[in-house]
């Protein structure tokens, strides 16, 4: 069931949460809504499922206008960042809960809770309380109860958010699998970028209540809209009035025309990545990712001068993050490395 | 080297010795003492008089009215009370400040004062009495006016309770019910009430024992007839009085029972509420 959201507004008193937003999810699609905190990402979320009415603007789910129909009627799966388990049952009672609201038989809730159960992989638990669950079993718990009714849609509120960075990752791969084998419409909230990245195949980058860009994670990485998503998606230096990536920098040893002299500040080693830190002659600060062998290569040491030949830097007309698709078409030199990219100007 | 007499370790015991004793012997004196006086009083001169006194036939009634008198009040107030709360956190309005405040008013007002204002609406010259005689309904001296007043009196307990405890679980349990195909009614009983019911038992163990032992409002428009309009409580003022003693704590003594079983209930159900 494919989601469309045409023109959403939403204000919370003098707070516009939403700002004109169209959005347009594909059947069977897992996309992902990713925007730092306040930029309405959560409100857009909520409006489809309906716990947040509209100002205007309409909701489609498989075609159907929804934008009137109450929450319970919309058949959606919503899971919320802090479980909202219902504390007083057992996990049982919390899966099977939409069940038996929907007057199912008591042998017919216990296969469909069994079978959920072993999908999610918390067998052997269903007489727990959720109190007695970790983190990340009451979120798989919660999911659970989201799909024991078969939703149209699946949303997930910062599904992972509460929870540490190990069982976050795990839990990434173990959502993605598991959509590839629901298949259902799922739309998920997040502010990391790497988890966005790493779990959705179609990304919709929110700022400011409104939509900057929506794409695949190589379309947004490779070809940003504006400087929002070029910096929210990714590391990025500025120079000037361009942006480079740092894996975009190029750290020689020898002076050409192409190139602008810095000073080697500091040298981070991260494993495989090492992270050279360095200032130009203006006073900017700029980082340079390179392979320990490349820097092993350049025999490079704090203190030092050095070469940087940015690559791929990217500038965007108009200073402000903008919607505007004409104004903010990136202007790609050309991959020579010979642009007229000046730090100093 | 030697410890001195005044290291914090022996300060902080010192005084955290004199704390215990202050408040222990402040509840002593105060609440404890009177209270084993009474039961040794009571019992002083054998069971037999204050045995006869309750199961006296006034001793008799004055229990049935305020056993009565709890079964109509407590009941409603914690419908009234759940419903309130609900009203007041989740459906936030404009005027709901004013709801909050109107429940605070029989706490802050006088029972006598209370008890003077029911006179003005249902007594000879009230508001409601030319309907209420044209109907054959007699309010005033006699059981309506004290479950009235009764529940006046004790409609904060629930709310007081029950407010805190809906904030703290907040909207989300309620939300995904909603998800899950529940109704508004569906979401409450199943969902929001599970949620509160400590917070609610709290407030009507509270509430049960206020109006078990009400006097001042009770005892303004009851009337306090024997075997007719008198509650335990006025049961025990009257034979005191009368200077029938042995009546007077026995009354006492099974009221202080009651209330201790109340008191009892609602520690248990603390201690099930921290589980």
């Amino acid at each position: 069931m494919g989601i469309s959201v045409e023109g959403a507004n939403k204000s919370f008193g003098d707070f516009q949460a939403l700002d004109d937003v169209s959005i347009e999810v594909p059947d069977g699609s897992l996309t992902a809504l990713l925007g730092p905190s306040g930029s309405g990402k959560s409100t857009l979320l909520r409006a489809i499922a309906g716990l947040e009415t509209l100002d205007t603007g309409r909701v489609l789910i498989d075609g159907e206008d929804v934008s009137r129909k109450p929450t319970q009627k919309r058949e959606v799966g919503f899971v919320f960042q802090h479980y909202a388990a219902f504390k007083h049952m057992t996990v049982y009672e919390n899966v099977g809960f939409g069940l038996k609201i929907r007057k199912w038989k008591k042998d017919k809730i216990r296969k469909r809770v069994d079978e959920l159960l072993n999908l999610v992989q918390l067998p052997g638990l269903a007489d727990r309380y959720p109190s007695q669950l970790s983190g990340g079993q009451r979120q798989r718990m919660a999911l659970a109860r989201a799909l024991a009714v078969q939703p149209q849609v699946l949303l997930l509120d910062e599904p992972f958010g509460a929870l540490d960075a190990k069982v976050r990752k795990d839990l990434r791969t173990w959502l993605r699998n598991l959509h590839e084998e629901m298949n259902v419409t799922t739309i998920f909230v997040t502010h990391d970028q790497e988890e966005a990245m790493d779990v959705a195949g179609q990304l919709v980058v929110m700022n400011q209540g409104r939509v900057e860009q929506s794409g695949s994670a190589d379309d947004l990485y490779d070809k940003p809209a504006n400087e929002f998503v070029m910096s929210f998606v990714g590391e990025v230096n500025r120079l000037g009035d361009t942006y480079v990536r740092p894996h975009d920098i190029e750290v020689v040893r020898d002076r050409d025309d192409s190139t602008e002299e810095a000073m080697v500040r500091r040298i981070v080693a991260l494993g495989f990545e090492i992270r050279v830190e360095l200032v130009l002659g203006d006073g900017t600060e700029v980082w340079a990712q390179l392979t320990r062998g490349e820097a092993q290569r350049l025999e490079l040491r704090e203190g030092q001068i050095a070469y940087l030949r940015p690559v791929h830097a990217k500038s965007f007309n108009g200073s402000s993050p903008s919607n505007t698709p004409g104004a903010s078409t990136p202007q790609e030199p050309t991959d020579g490395g010979d642009a007229e990219v000046s730090a100093a100007a | 080297m030697t410890i001195s007499v005044n290291s914090p370790a022996n300060t902080s015991r010192t005084s955290r010795w004199s704390l215990r004793v202050l408040g222990l012997g402040y509840l002593a004196v105060l609440l404890v003492a009177p209270l084993i006086l009474l039961f040794y009083k009571t019992f002083e001169d054998g069971l037999a008089a204050p045995w006869e006194a309750i199961t006296s036939a006034d001793g008799l009634h004055a229990l049935k009215l305020t056993l009565i008198t709890v079964a109509i009040a407590v009941p409603l107030n914690t419908i009234f009370g759940v419903v309130c709360s609900l009203l007041l956190v989740r459906h936030k309005s404009k005027g709901n400040w004013l709801i909050d405040a109107a429940i605070n008013l029989p706490f802050a007002i006088s029972p006598v004062v209370i008890g003077l204002s029911l006179f003005l609406l249902y007594g000879k010259q009230g508001w409601f009495e030319p309907g209420l005689s044209e109907a054959g309904i007699k309010v005033l001296f006699s059981t309506p006016a004290i479950v009235l007043a009764c529940i006046f009196v004790s409609v904060p307990f629930v709310v007081r309770e029950t407010v805190p405890v809906l904030q703290e679980i907040g909207t989300e349990q309620e939300q995904a019910a909603e998800t899950l195909g529940a109704n508004g009614w569906q979401t409450f009983w199943r969902g929001t009430l599970p949620a509160i019911r400590w917070g609610v038992a709290y407030g009507v163990v509270l509430c049960t024992a206020r109006v078990l032992g009400e006097f001042g409002v009770v005892s303004v428009v009851s009337g306090n007839i024997s075997g007719e309009t008198q509650t335990l409580p006025l049961f025990v003022e009257k034979n005191y009085e009368n200077f029938n003693l042995p009546g007077a704590f026995g009354a006492a003594v099974l009221l202080a029972l009651l209330a201790l079983v109340v008191l009892m209930a609602m520690n248990l159900l603390k201690r099930k509420e921290a589980a």
